[in-house]
């Protein structure tokens, strides 16, 4: 007990805060011709020791986004920096948590978790021990001898996420990590995750297109119009932490805030849902209306 | 509603197992029940069944061979030639179809030759290799080395291919070398794909095993005409006008394909333990 909360001290005080910025960034893909540009002059930070969500419709270009800010692509133009120094490559002070579990399947949770140290040539005792903690953390010491496959969904996540925070990352990025789970796996993955987050205060960066989830797990909500992938709107969560499920749907604050940020991601999936296609257009059009009607 | 109710809860009920749910059972019904088909067949002289040897006559021409110490050579000179033939197209395909598979430069200068002979069946190299080797053994061994190495290719290339693309960038990400992602990424990943490459590869062999064999017209044969191989064996019967001794040699190949996948598919389960559980 008394070793646990060491190592949980040494995890709360190894972790250096960190920002990042995203400046003025466009990315597109194409050739010249039939160029389409995904994010255009995309502008916001990821403020130190914060859990910023970023939502917005789905193909928006989030994901082109976290390719961008994880250093697997360049963009065209811009700069992306964390903590003033500039992104050159994939590194791990930025560790990027999948759509899809991307486990490795021909390992147990074990190897799995021990990847970053053995890759880097540190699989010391005291990496070893971290392992042991983290998994313990997570809730699965006691299948470290089991092969992702053998791992429930939001056991998988839960791997994964002891996977990345052994390396210590400066900055999580979290793309759309609990899609695909059941509901009731991925309202407590929620609690379990925010918890984890309250204990760290880890910079963390959060993709999404669950607007509960967003309210439930964001300090800063980044709203995104649809393609290019520019920030709509910022809003800033101020509902206490902890959160619990039951006081964010008893929380006027969290409903108000709610309704405000459906209301912009209504529009810019209308917008999207109506690209292309003059029947769409005139409905979303009347629609409008409508609604201004009252 | 309450009949419904009583009838959702009962526990169903099942007497006993039936003896038929066992699949060894089954086997040796479907293969009892070929056996006797094949024989009544024979006897009634249907058409085309009635030229075959009945099983009793082969069977009659079968137990004096396991005596024979020459038929049991031709069950190692067989084995040996597709076991070598087959161990030279994995040692050579395997690291080729890696290299075509990692490499863009050399897949662009070595794919157009491997498709243009890849098409070119075992059959029709057996003139060819009995001129390019200096011995008879080494023409067999390369007709059963090009029956495999092209299927084992394909498979470590399509295996090596379709690996998820993001499991080379969670690992660049967590600081793994070229070196390092080569051999513990790379490799296991496509470790499923060498295994069902080499299942379908050494079925091939076997395929091929008549063919080569006929190059071999007996040499090396001592003992008995049966001494050749088991591709040899059918032939020279077929020369010898010994029709059911032609359907053993045939058995006999069946039995022997059926054992070398039943290895190659145990290996394989022993090197890839995570594919196996569910």
């Amino acid at each position: 007990m008394s070793a646990s909360s060491r190592h949980a001290k040494e995890l709360g005080a190894a972790i250096r805060p960190s920002e990042m910025q995203i400046n003025g960034v466009s990315k597109g893909y194409g050739d010249a011709r039939f160029r389409t540009e995904v994010v255009r002059d995309c502008t916001f930070t990821i403020e130190r020791s914060k859990l910023t969500v970023m939502i917005g419709p789905s193909g928006c270009g989030k994901s082109t986004l976290i390719r961008l800010l994880a250093g697997f692509e360049k963009p065209d133009r811009g700069s992306i920096t964390l903590n003033g120094t500039p992104v050159t490559g994939p590194a791990r002070d930025r560790l990027v948590l999948f759509q899809e579990s991307a486990l490795f399947p021909w390992m147990n949770t074990w190897d799995n978790t021990m990847y970053g140290p053995r890759a880097r040539g540190e699989a010391t005792a005291e990496n070893r021990d971290m392992a042991e903690f983290l998994l313990n953390k997570v809730g699965l010491s006691q299948f470290r001898r089991k092969y992702p496959s053998q791992l429930s969904g939001g056991m998988q996540r839960r791997a994964e996420l002891a996977r990345a925070m052994i390396n210590n990352p400066a900055v999580m990025i979290l793309d759309e990590p609990f899609r695909g789970l059941d509901a009731m796996t991925k309202e407590l993955m929620w609690e379990y995750y925010s918890r984890l987050f309250e204990e760290t205060r880890r910079t963390n960066f959060f993709v999404t297109t669950d607007i509960d989830e967003a309210i439930f797990l964001a300090d800063r909500l980044l709203i995104m119009s649809n393609i290019p992938c520019q920030v709509r709107a910022v809003l800033d969560i101020d509902i206490p932490r902890p959160r619990t499920l039951i006081s964010m749907v008893e929380n006027d604050r969290a409903n108000e805030i709610k309704m405000n940020a459906l209301s912009i991601l209504h529009e810019e999936a209308m917008k999207s849902f109506s690209r292309g296609s003059k029947a769409a257009a005139d409905f979303v059009d009347a629609y409008s209306k409508r609604v201004a009607k009252g | 509603m309450s009949a419904a109710l009583a009838s959702v809860a009962q526990p169903r009920i099942r007497p006993r197992k039936s003896i038929f749910r066992n699949p060894l059972v089954r086997a040796v019904i479907s293969i009892c029940t070929f056996l006797v088909l094949w024989e009544l067949g024979s006897r009634m002289k249907l058409p085309w069944v009635g030229d075959v040897p009945a099983p009793t006559v082969v069977m009659k021409a079968w137990v004096p061979l396991l005596s024979d110490p020459g038929y049991w050579y031709s069950w190692y000179q067989s084995s040996r030639r597709v076991f070598t033939g087959f161990l030279a197209a994995m040692v050579i395909g395997i690291p080729f179809g890696l290299a075509m598979a990692t490499s863009r430069v050399f897949r662009d200068i070595t794919f157009p030759v491997f498709e243009i002979l890849r098409p070119v069946p075992p059959l029709a190299w057996v003139p060819a290799a009995i001129i390019f080797w200096p011995t008879q053994e080494l023409s067999i061994g390369f007709v059963i080395f090009l029956g495999a190495i092209f299927t084992i290719m394909l498979n470590v290339i399509g295996g090596a291919r379709s690996i998820d693309l993001r499991f080379f960038q969670a690992a660049r990400s967590m600081g793994s070398s070229n070196w390092d992602i080569f051999r513990r990424v790379v490799l296991p990943a496509v470790l499923p794909s060498i295994v069902v490459g080499c299942e379908v590869g050494i079925g091939i062999t076997w395929n091929v095993v008549v063919a080569a064999e006929m190059i071999s017209g007996g040499g090396g044969a001592i003992q008995s005409s049966a001494g050749g191989g088991l591709g040899f064996f059918i032939w020279s019967s077929y020369i010898g006008g010994s029709y059911p001794q032609i359907v053993v040699g045939m058995i006999s190949i069946g039995i022997a394909g059926y054992i070398s996948s039943a290895i190659i598919r145990w290996l394989g389960r022993v090197i890839t333990p995570w594919a196996r559980v569910r």
